[in-house]
């Protein structure tokens, strides 16, 4: 499997997810600059880091949406690539209308940094499909503005297609229905607040990231797009 | 000429940053404060252009506003 980490001026999760890439597929990440405006070629899977991209500035994540090497993301998640945002890039992707809703500050406006439990809400994914419906993981959550916001009619269509890919165990930051990540409407784009690569390795307190990865890597096998 | 852009939260979202707000104002002992709700303004210079207000609502929409969770107003000064 070919992936790419796209990397942002305040991008500060990048290294850790391209181990944790790198860990599971057993081929190190390309690293793309956001001002690149073009993907590698043949590649299966491009993950958008957490960190703080741009300060924070006007949104989170507003300006990185619009940074040049995101036509090439949308592109490729047009014609069915496979999208990862975690953190700061769920926030990217939200504002890139790559996924819906919105993400807002914390309802108790404290930044959350602590461990967390997780319900796997589907296994209908590529991402998920290692993990048992229903099942509790834990992974980290470490932000000020993972409050998902959605209008109920919302809220009811990612329910009614599965659209909900993990839900918090303990809403750290009220976000609605105890939404933790969301999938696009083809199931090959994934937004979580939460923290996988933080979760990857026994060093770290827990594997359970490390799931989705083995995951990824085994629906996607070599077959590029 | 010069726009100013407020963007403040739709009327209904939850704006947990207004409620802190509010809250401290009564801690303070201003009474009769009700609701509160904070935003951001935004000043723009711009060049004189035939639609200055058409050109400033295309910014909030492309990138000022998020206008899932936001609203908008826009002032254009001489």
């Amino acid at each position: 499997m070919r992936t790419a980490v796209v990397v942002f001026p305040g991008s500060n999760c990048d290294r850790d997810i391209a181990v944790a890439l790198g860990a599971a597929t057993g081929r190190p990440p390309a690293m793309v600059w956001h001002k690149d405006t073009a993907l590698p070629p043949d590649l299966d899977l491009v993950a958008l880091p957490g960190g703080f991209s741009f300060g924070d500035y006007l949104r989170c994540g507003a300006i990185a949406a619009r940074a040049p090497i995101m036509p090439a993301v949308r592109a490729f998640a047009d014609r069915g690539g496979h999208v990862l945002g975690i953190c700061n890039g769920f926030q990217i992707l939200i504002e890139a209308g790559l996924l819906p809703g919105a993400l807002m500050r914390n309802a108790g406006l404290r930044f959350v940094c602590r461990s967390q439990t997780l319900t796997v809400a589907t296994a209908d994914s590529p991402f998920t499909a290692g993990f048992a419906r229903g099942e509790a993981v834990r992974m980290v959550v470490a932000h000020h503005d993972g409050n998902f916001a959605a209008p109920p009619d919302l809220v009811a269509e990612l329910q009614d297609q599965d659209r909900i890919a993990f839900r918090y165990d303990g809403n750290p930051n009220g976000s609605a229905n105890d939404i933790a990540g969301v999938l696009s409407p083809n199931r090959r784009c994934l937004g979580l607040m939460p923290h996988p690569e933080r979760a990857a390795e026994p060093a770290h307190g827990a594997t359970d990231g490390a799931r989705l990865f083995a995951s990824l890597t085994a629906a996607l096998g070599r077959a590029a797009v | 000429m010069k726009a100013r852009v407020t963007v403040t939260l739709k009327p209904g979202v939850l704006d947990p940053q207004g409620a802190a707000v509010a809250r401290a104002l009564g801690a303070l002992g201003f009474d009769g404060v009700g609701d509160v709700r904070q935003g951001k303004l935004i000043e723009i210079d711009l060049a004189p252009g035939p639609d200055p207000e058409g050109t400033v609502r295309a910014m909030c929409e492309q990138l000022l506003a998020n206008t899932v969770i936001e609203t908008y107003a826009i002032e254009i000064l001489p």
